[in-house]
C-alpha cells in the first residue's frame, strides 16, 4: 500500500500541536525519564575508582533503554481512545485518510518526541557521568559497544512500545485503562533492559543483532496488526461517543 | 424518476435501495429507499431515535449497512469505494468534534490537508467567511461558544467543495440570526449544485429549505415535496365564520362550484371541503351574501409540514 505523505504529515503536525498544549501528557513524558535516570546516576556517583574494574563487564548504560520502552506508551495509548473521548474521531474518519495512514501519523507523532526525550536524557546522563563520577568510572562505563546498542535499540524499543499502546488504544473505551494497560505491556521490555544492564542476561553481538532484527520485524507487524484491529464501525458506535 | 427539484444529471447524487442497519437485535433504520438528484436539498425528518444519524453515518461510509444497497456521489456504497466516496462528500456530524486545544485555523488546516485541498489557505478563508468566523480564526476552539463551534464544524465540511454534503442537525443550538445565516448558506450551496442531505427536527427549516423531505421513523413513512405531502394528506378546506348561525347551511354551500362537502365546527363556524380554494372562496362569498348572512371571515385553512409530520410518525397516544 502506498502511503499518502500529506495525510500522514497532517496528522503528525496536528498531534504535535495538541501535544505541546496538553500539559498532563507533556509532564508525564518528562517525569518518567527523570525518575528513570536518578537512581542509576546516584549509584554511579557512589562508585569508587576501584570499582571501575568489574564495571567493564557490566552494561549499566543499557538500563537507560527503559526510557524509550516506557515513555511513548503513555502518549501512544491516548492516541485513538483520546480522539474518541473528545468526539473528534468521527470527523476524522469522514475524511479520505486510510486507517494505515492515520495510525502511522499517530505513531510518528509519538515516536519523534519520545526519541528526542530518550536521546536527550541519555546524553545528559553521559555528561553527568563524565563530569561528576570518580576518575576511571566514566571510561569503564561508557564503552562504544554499549553506546551503539543504546543508539540502535532506542528507536526500535520505542516503536514496539508505541504499536502495542496503539493496539490497546483502539480496543479500549477508557483513557486511563488504556494508559495503564500500555504501561504494563511495556514492562517486559523494561525488565529485559534491566536484566541485561545487571548482567543477569549476558549479551553477545549475535544476540544483539538477533534482537534488533526481531524488534524491526515486530515494528512492521505492529503497524499491520494495529491497522487490522482498527475497526471503524466499533470505534464510531462503541459505548463512548 | 423525474421530479421537479431533482437536478441536472440523470444519475442520482445519492440513492438508497432497501437500505437498513441493525445493531445486534436493535433496528436503527430499515428498508429505506430514495433517490436524490444533484443540486437537490433533501430533508430527512424524524423523531429522536428514528435512525437519521445512523443513516447519515451509513451513507457516509462510517458504518456498513446490514441490508440493501446505495450509491453515494455516483459511486456504489461498498468498502472498496470508501476513500473515493469520502473524497467527494463531507459530513457535518451531530456534535462538532473539534480539537479544542487548537485554534479555529489549525483545525481547518488539518482537515484541508486531510482532504488534500489545493490552495488550502484561500479555501480556509472562504469557508471562514461563509460562516462569518474570520475574526475568530486565531481563537482556540475550546474558547468558543456552542454555536460558534457548530459553525467551525460547518466551515470544516465546506473545505473539500463536496458534491454531497450531509448536515446532521446543522442549526440545533444556533440563535435565530445564526440559523438564518446557515439557511442562506444552504441556499447558496444549492445554487452551486451541491446536493444537501439535511437532517433536522425543525419543520419550518425543512419546509423553507428542502426541495423534498422524507419522514423517517425507523422505516420511511413518506417522501415528497412539502406542499405535495400537505395536499396528499389533508383535503383542502375553507373556514367560514358568520355572526349568527346560518338557518340552512347545506343550501348555501352545496350549490357552489368546487365545494364538495361541509360540516359545522362550533356555532356559526363551518368547514368546507373544496377542490380549489381559489374558485370556491368567491362563490361561497356570493352565496353567503345572497343568503343574507353576516360574514365574519372566510379563510383557506393552512396545514403546515408539522401537521403532516405528526400525522405520519404515529405520535404515541395522549400526545396528539
Ligand atoms: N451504537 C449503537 N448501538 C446500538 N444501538 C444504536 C447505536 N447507535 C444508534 N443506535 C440506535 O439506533 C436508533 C437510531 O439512532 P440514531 O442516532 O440514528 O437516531 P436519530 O434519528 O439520529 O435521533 P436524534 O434525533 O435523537 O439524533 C436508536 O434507537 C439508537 O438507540
Ligand atoms: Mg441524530
Amino acid at each position: 500500500m502506498s502511503v499518502n505523505r500529506r495525510l500522514v504529515r497532517a496528522i503528525v503536525s496536528k498531534e504535535l500541536r495538541e501535544f505541546r498544549r496538553n500539559r498532563t501528557l507533556a509532564a508525564g513524558m518528562a517525569i518518567i525519564p527523570l525518575v528513570f535516570s536518578v537512581q542509576p546516576l546516584i549509584s554511579v556517583f557512589a562508585l569508587t575508582s576501584s570499582a571501575s574494574g568489574p564495571l567493564r563487564h557490566e552494561h549499566v548504560l543499557l538500563y537507560m533503554l527503559g526510557i524509550p520502552a516506557l515513555v511513548p506508551s503513555l502518549v501512544a495509548s491516548y492516541s485513538i481512545v483520546g480522539e474518541r473521548e473528545q468526539g473528534t474521531l468521527e470527523p476524522l474518519l469522514t475524511t479520505p485518510i486510510r486507517r494505515e495512514e492515520l495510525l502511522l501519523g499517530k505513531a510518528l507523532a509519538t515516536f519523534l518526541p519520545a526519541i528526542a526525550v530518550a536521546y536527550g536524557v541519555f546524553a545528559l546522563f553521559l555528561v553527568c557521568v563524565g563530569v561528576f563520577a570518580k576518575p576511571g568510572v566514566a571510561s569503564a562505563l561508557i564503552r562504544p559497544s554499549d553506546l551503539l546498542a543504546q543508539v540502535v535499540f532506542t528507536p526500535l524499543l520505542a516503536g514496539c512500545s508505541i504499536w502495542i499502546a496503539i493496539v490497546i488504544s483502539t480496543r479500549f473505551n477508557d483513557v486511563r485503562v488504556a494508559q495503564q494497560l500500555s504501561t504494563v505491556a511495556s514492562l517486559p521490555a523494561v525488565a529485559l533492559a534491566v536484566l541485561v544492564a545487571l548482567n543477569v542476561i549476558q549479551p553477545s553481538l549475535r544476540t544483539a543483532i538477533l534482537a534488533a532484527v526481531i524488534l524491526l520485524v515486530l515494528n512492521r507487524i505492529g503497524w499491520r496488526v494495529a491497522s487490522l484491529m482498527f475497526d471503524r464501525e466499533r470505534l464510531i458506535t462503541g459505548t463512548k461517543s | 424518476m423525474t421530479d421537479e427539484g431533482t437536478g441536472i444529471s440523470s444519475s442520482p447524487a445519492l440513492s438508497a435501495n432497501g437500505l437498513g442497519k441493525r445493531f445486534g437485535s436493535r433496528v436503527a433504520f430499515d428498508d429505506v429507499s430514495f433517490e436524490i438528484g444533484y443540486g437537490e436539498v433533501f430533508g430527512f425528518l424524524g423523531p429522536n431515535g428514528a435512525g437519521k444519524t445512523t443513516t447519515v453515518r451509513t451513507l457516509g461510509t462510517l458504518l456498513t449497512p446490514t441490508a440493501g444497497s446505495a450509491t453515494v456521489a455516483g459511486l456504489p456504497l461498498i468498502p472498496d469505494n470508501g476513500v473515493e466516496i469520502r473524497r467527494r462528500i463531507s459530513i457535518m456530524p451531530e456534535s462538532p468534534g473539534l480539537y479544542l486545544r487548537l485554534t479555529v485555523l489549525e483545525n481547518l488546516q488539518c482537515f484541508a490537508d486531510l482532504y488534500e485541498v489545493s490552495a488550502a489557505r484561500d479555501r480556509i478563508d472562504q469557508a471562514l467567511q461563509a460562516v462569518h468566523l474570520t475574526e475568530r480564526a486565531h481563537d482556540t476552539c475550546g474558547s468558543l461558544s456552542k454555536g460558534l463551534k457548530q459553525r467551525v464544524a460547518l466551515a470544516r465540511a465546506l473545505l473539500n467543495d463536496p458534491q454531497v454534503l450531509f448536515l446532521d442537525e446543522p442549526t440545533s443550538g444556533l440563535d435565530p440570526v445564526a440559523a438564518r445565516e446557515v439557511h442562506e448558506l444552504i441556499d447558496g450551496l444549492r445554487q452551486r449544485g451541491v446536493t444537501i442531505f439535511l437532517t433536522t427536527h425543525r419543520l419550518d427549516e425543512a419546509e423553507r429549505l428542502c426541495d423534498r423531505v422524507a419522514i423517517l421513523n425507523t422505516t420511511l413513512r413518506t417522501v415528497g415535496r412539502p406542499d405535495q405531502l400537505r395536499d396528499e394528506l389533508f383535503a383542502r378546506t375553507l373556514n367560514v365564520r358568520t355572526v349568527s348561525p346560518l338557518s340552512n347551511p347545506a343550501d348555501v354551500f352545496l350549490g357552489v362550484e368546487s365545494v364538495s362537502g361541509w360540516r359545522e365546527d362550533g356555532p356559526s363556524t363551518y368547514v368546507l371541503t373544496v377542490t380549489d380554494p381559489a374558485l370556491a372562496a368567491p362563490g361561497v362569498t356570493r352565496a353567503l351574501v345572497k343568503a343574507d348572512a353576516d360574514v365574519l371571515s372566510i379563510s383557506v385553512s393552512h396545514h403546515s409540514l408539522e401537521d403532516v409530520y405528526l400525522e405520519l410518525i404515529d405520535v404515541p397516544a395522549g400526545l396528539s
